[in-house]
Parts: C-alpha cells; structure tokens; sequence
C-alpha cells in the first residue's frame, strides 16, 4: 500500500476553505500520526480521503495504490482497502454489530479461501475480547446507545476483523481512559504487525506513549507544515503547537 | 340443484375451477347447501346478505372506487383433493409456492399444519399431539359441521357481528374456509399453529373465516401467511378473524401478507381479552394494492393487555393503511402499539389508530408509537390517531415520526464497503427490526429479502 496525497485542496459544503494543499506520502506498513491543533483540518482530511459528501474537493491528486482514489465512491475506496475510523460514531438501529461486521467483510473478500460465518463469528469474539469489547454489545444495533469509549472500541474492532490496507483512525484516543486507551494501542500494534498501515490523527500525546510512529506530521491551517519522528511529538507535548505560528482561525474539528 | 348449475364455469387455468358471480338469495342457499351447512348457519349467511346489502362501501379512508364487486368469483371449489402429506401436493402448487418464494422452511412447518388453497383448505394433518391435548384446529367448514354448538357461540356473535361494516357482512354471507382454533382451558400450545393462504385464480375474491378461542390459561400462537401470484384482474381478499382470548390466557397471531399488487386487501380482526388476558398482534404487510387493516383489542377483564406489531412497505401505488384499535373497556388495561412503515416511489403507507377509554376504566394506559421512512421525493405517508377517553387518570400517549435515510448513515456504512443501495437496504432492515424480530426467523427473512429488493430498485 502507498498513499500519495498531492496538493490537496477541500471546502466545506457552505464554501469555506479547509485544507489549503495537503502534501504527503506514505510508504507500505507502520503506523504514520498526523497530529495538529484543533481546527487544523485533521478531520476534514480523513473524511476527504474517505469520500464523505460533506466536503468539496478542489484541486490536488490523491493515489491509493497507484488508482486515483478521488475518482472512487466510498464503497469502492473501501473495497479497495481503505478505512477510516470514525471520530464521531454513526449509529445504525436495529442491525447488529456482529452482523454489519459479517456483511461488510463479506462484500469486501468474496470468493473462495473466506471463513465460514462460524469462524468468522468465532474469531470476532475472541477480537472483541482483546479489546475487552463486551460480547454483548456485538449484539446491539450498530454504535447504538454506545458510550464515547464502546465506540471507538467498535471502531477499532471492526478495522480488526475488515483487514485493511490503510486505516486512518481518527482522534481514536478521545475519550478512552488508561486501560482501554493500552488495549486500542495494542490493537493498532498487532494490525501494523500484520502489515497493515495506520495513519493516526490526534491531537494528544498520549496513545504514542504505546505505539512508537514511523513519521510523525503535524498539520497546521489546512497544511502540511513539519514532519519528523516521536521527538517531534514529545515537542508538542511539551509546547504545543506555537512554534509553527500563532493561532490562525479554522474549522473546529 | 347440482353444483354445475349454479355455478357460472368461466374457463380457468385450473381444470374444474367454477365461480359464482351474481350474489343473491339463491346463490347464498346453494353455497350453504352444498356445504351441507345447518340451517343456523344458512340464516346468518342470508342475513349477512341483507346486511352488505344495505351498506353503502365505507367513504372514509381510502379510496376503493377501483373495486368493482360484481366482477369478482365469489367462491372457486378447488380442484385437487384433500391430501395428506406434503408430497402429495400437485406439481402446479408445489410450483406456485417456489414461484412465491415461500421458504423451505416454512414449506417444512406446513407439512404438519394447513394450507388454504383458494378458499377450502386442501392439505390439513392435525398434529397428534394437539388432538392429544383437546385442542380443535380444523378448516371453518368442517368445524360448522363437527364441532356445531361451539362455532355456533363464536361465529360472528359478539366478537364481529354483521353489523360490523359492509366487507365483514359479505364475509359472512359467502365465506368459505378459514380456520377454527380451539384451545381449552388451561393448554398451552407449545408449536406455533400455522396456516397459508394462496389466491390463484384470475379475479376471485378470498373470503376466509377464523374463530381462535383460547380459553382461560391456555395460550397458543397462530401464524397465517398469504399470497397470490399477479393476475390481470385484480382480486378481493375480504377476510375475518375473531379472536377470544380467556382469563389469564395469551393468543398470538402473526400474519404475513404478500398479495399480489391488485388485490383490494379489506380483513377484520379482532379479539375481545378478558379478566388478565393478552393478545398480541402482529402484522407484517407487503402486498396488495389497497389494504384496510386495522386489528382490534377489546380489553374486557380488568387487567387485560394488547401488544400490535405492524410492519409494512408500500410501493409504487400501494396504499397500505393499517392501524390498531384499542378498547379499554375494564379497569387495568393496557396497550402497546409500535408500527414502522416504508413508503417507495408512489406508495403510500398511513397509521390509522383509535384509542377509546370507557367511562369506569381506570387506571388504563395506552402507548402508540408509529414511525415512518420515506424511500423516494413522492413517496408519502400519514398518521390518524383518534383518542376518546373518559377516564382523567389514562394514561394515553401516541408519538409518530416520519423522515428519510439520513446521508451520514449511507456514508458510514458505504466507507464499510457496501454499496450505497445495500446500505439503504441495511437500515431499512434495522428500522424494521423492532418488529421483524416478533416474527420466526424463516419469514423474517423472507420478508426483510423483499423489502430490500424494493427499497433497492425504489432508488435509481
């Protein structure tokens, strides 16, 4: 996997500028993290490599594995090996997790070599497990009546048993407390391990006290603007995002 | 008389197939004569006569101008014999029921149960266990003969009289099959009992009759599924079901209905509960061009209780209006109402429900929720809750919403993989799911296959 994001420019629905020429790239395998202050257009990012329909792309190149990924529905970005966990979780009553989960893989891998619903069922249990998901939850209508930490956990859970290439999780840390924030750390850990890649976007330090990142990208004003390794996320930590500017108006993400 | 002389012998697909036409006296007589029916039974026919005909069609609600009555076949005597064993079916039947998608599985629970083919029940085995147990599930017609003085103290007696309205009077002029249920005291049922209805044949009207009588402390479920392959003219299906459910005891019916697209689908239901009692309703509707469906719960005992299910999805020019009626009639009682319906393209689907606290009712509370999903721009729905209560200390409350696939959902799950009009498909399901759920697995199934097919090709 390789993603190729080349001057990217978004606008809100409404017309408000967003993402002023995002420019990155990354290689196949480890965990990327996009760290930027509120407002910065992380989400807007995520989104927009998603295919949401809330936002406008107006210039710039997006290449997903050599295919022109802007070119493609959500669907298809999604079959192609593309997720994102969602900030804000989208409640679906009435279709059980579980269920969702099995279709959902099932439309992504079909043909011969895929697991019965029995072990795919099987293996889902044991996956909630490592997140300490309670099984009954698998049960309910998707992200239903899910408090902030159950459903990132649904989040991140459905990234486990979807096998993606690239899952981009966005402020996957918010909301956790320590134990569940270990627990979704060594998720993403025992993906990336399995060659998959993560691209984390946050705004905290903390999930990188877990995870060691490849390349670490701080995002400023809808911009690409630093890039380096934890050292520059320790930075942050410590002094915020000042030296990259003074405070500039944007969407609250 | 002979059978063939009144009989009007339009030619049909099915060999042996005859039709009456033109209703009157003397063809209620024959009808019942050749039934071999008691007299008691001819005298309500010929009064039920008297009664549609001084009825003018109901006016409210919805439109039935569409519905020419003289046109119909008013009885078609099937031509297969009655047959004991599933195997024995007709090839053309066993057909008919792949062609309607009816489930192995539910093809497998009728071996033991009845089929209603046209309008006599063609294939019937009582389960021992049930002839065991004393309880009485036979067609209508062999009941009136067998089990007289039982048919005669619930066949539209207090539960629905003649008088009803003008489609139950014609039921009881011309009805012919149907099923009679008797469950005594204190039996419980442990299978649910099932029936299924098919119309085919061009034109004919379906005008079944079945009485439930649970009494005290015995409980039984009951499921009925109907359908009917398209035809050029359309067809009536004007059905009843009385209901008595006794002190303590519980009745669940379950009905499934896929007519096909032309039939005017006007059914009376209802159940009078008595002293701690429960009935539970539950209406999944898919087909018909017009259904007036609008079960009713007279809760009679003090403490007696009513839960109605609807489910339905009216398409491209279906009207589905259904709705439940609630009778508080007894101290104590209580309702539960929870309808969702899906209207596509021109179809419209409307919650009409009445909720009546009579004076001396108290403590009585009634919940009716009912949400609607508009597919398409055109599509509309409606809801026409009617409240009397005379009781201060009710406690009465409707709710309704009505909106539409909301884009955060299509693109969450879209970002999962699916297409878009899977992930209609998929919280089309979900939103039907409070109700789906009430109905066994193999049909629900079923039923969720259709609907999704529909709201699918609903969104070009």
């Amino acid at each position: 996997m390789t993603l190729n994001v080349e001057d990217l420019y978004v606008s809100a629905k409404n017309g408000k500028d967003i993402l002023n020429g995002v420019s990155f790239t990354l290689p196949d395998g480890g965990v990327h993290v996009i760290m930027g202050p509120n407002g910065s257009g992380k989400s807007t990012l995520a989104l927009t490599l998603a295919g949401s329909p809330d936002f406008v792309v107006k210039s710039g190149k997006v290449e997903f594995d050599g295919v022109d990924l802007l070119s493609l529905g959500p669907d298809q970005r999604a079959k192609k090996g593309l997720f994102l966990a969602f900030q804000k979780q989208v409640e679906i009553p009435g279709v059980p997790l579980k269920d969702m989960i099995w279709e959902a893989y099932r439309v992504r891998w079909s043909g011969s070599g895929r697991p019965s619903i029995i072990d795919f069922r099987k293996n889902l249990s044991a996956t909630a497990s490592t997140l300490s998901f309670p099984e009954t939850f698998l049960e309910r209508g998707v992200n239903e009546g899910f408090s902030g930490g159950e459903g990132k956990k649904s989040e991140v859970l459905q990234m486990l048993m979807l096998k993606p290439k690239l899952a981009i999780l966005d402020e996957v840390d918010s909301g956790l407390d320590v134990d569940s924030l270990r627990v979704v750390a060594d998720a993403i850990k025992r993906f990336v391990e399995d060659g998959h890649s993560a691209l984390i976007i946050t705004h905290h330090f903390d999930l990188l006290n877990y995870i060691e990142p490849d390349v670490v990208y701080v995002m400023k004003g809808g911009k690409i603007v630093d890039e380096g390794d934890i050292t520059l996320a320790r930075i942050i930590e410590r002094e915020g995002y000042s030296r990259w500017g003074g405070e500039q108006a944007g969407r609250d993400d | 008389m002979k059978e063939k002389d009144i009989l009007d012998g339009e030619a049909s697909r099915l060999e042996g197939m005859t039709e009456l036409k033109h209703l009157n006296e003397e063809v209620v007589t024959s009808l019942s004569r050749e039934k071999g029916e008691p007299d008691w039974m001819l005298k309500k026919r010929l009064y039920s006569l008297s009664v549609f005909e001084s009825k003018p069609i109901p006016t409210w609600g919805v439109d039935l101008s569409g519905l020419k009555l003289d046109d119909l076949a008013y009885y078609v005597k099937p031509d297969v014999e009655k047959v004991d064993s599933l195997s024995d079916l007709p090839a053309d039947l066993k057909k008919t029921f792949d062609a309607l998608g009816i489930p192995e599985a539910e093809r497998n629970f009728l071996a033991g149960n009845g089929i209603m083919y046209q309008s006599e029940v063609i294939y019937e085995r009582m389960k021992d266990r049930l002839a065991k147990q004393g309880v009485i599930f036979m067609s209508m017609d062999e009941a009136v003969k067998k089990h007289p003085d039982l048919v005669q103290k619930y066949f539209m007696t207090r539960c629905v009289p003649p008088t009803y309205h003008k489609f139950a009077a014609l039921n009881g002029a011309i009805w012919s099959g149907g099923t009679f249920l008797y469950v005594p005291k204190g039996v419980k049922v442990s299978m649910p009992v099932q029936v299924y209805y098919l119309v085919d044949h061009p034109s004919m009207g379906q005008f079944e009759h079945t009485v439930i009588v649970a009494e005290d402390d015995a409980s039984v479920e009951y499921i009925e599924g109907c359908s009917a392959p398209m035809y050029v003219k359309g067809g009536l299906h004007a059905g009843i079901m009385e209901i008595f459910v006794g002190k303590r005891a519980r009745v669940r019916v379950t009905t499934i209905q896929n007519w096909s697209k032309n039939i005017y689908n006007l059914v009376t239901k209802r159940a009078i509960v008595e002293e701690e009692g429960k009935m539970e309703w539950v209406e999944a509707s898919l087909g018909s061009k017009v259904t007036m469906l609008y079960p009713a719960s007279v809760l009679a005992g003090r403490g007696a209780r009513a839960e109605h299910f609807y489910v339905s999805m009216a398409g491209d020019g279906q009207v589905l209006d259904t709705g439940a009626k609630i009778v508080h009639a007894a101290p104590d009682t209580s309702a539960y109402v929870l309808s969702r319906s899906i209207s596509k393209g021109s179809g419209r689907a409307i919650y009409r429900g009445q909720v009546r606290v009579n004076p001396g009712a108290t403590g009585c509370s009634s919940s009716v929720k009912c949400d609607s999903l508009l597919i398409s721009d055109e599509s509309s729905t409606a809801t026409f809750p009617t409240e009397e209560v005379y009781e201060p200390d009710a406690d009465v409350s409707h709710e309704a919403t009505a909106g539409r696939i909301a884009e955060e959902q299509l693109f969450y799950l879209m970002s999962r993989g699916f297409s878009e009009e899977e992930a209609r498909g998929l919280i089309v399901r979900g939103f039907m799911e409070p109700v789906t759920k009430k109905i066994p697995l193999e049909y629900a199934v079923e039923f969720n296959k259709i609907v999704e097919a529909e709201v699918k090709n609903g969104v070009a």
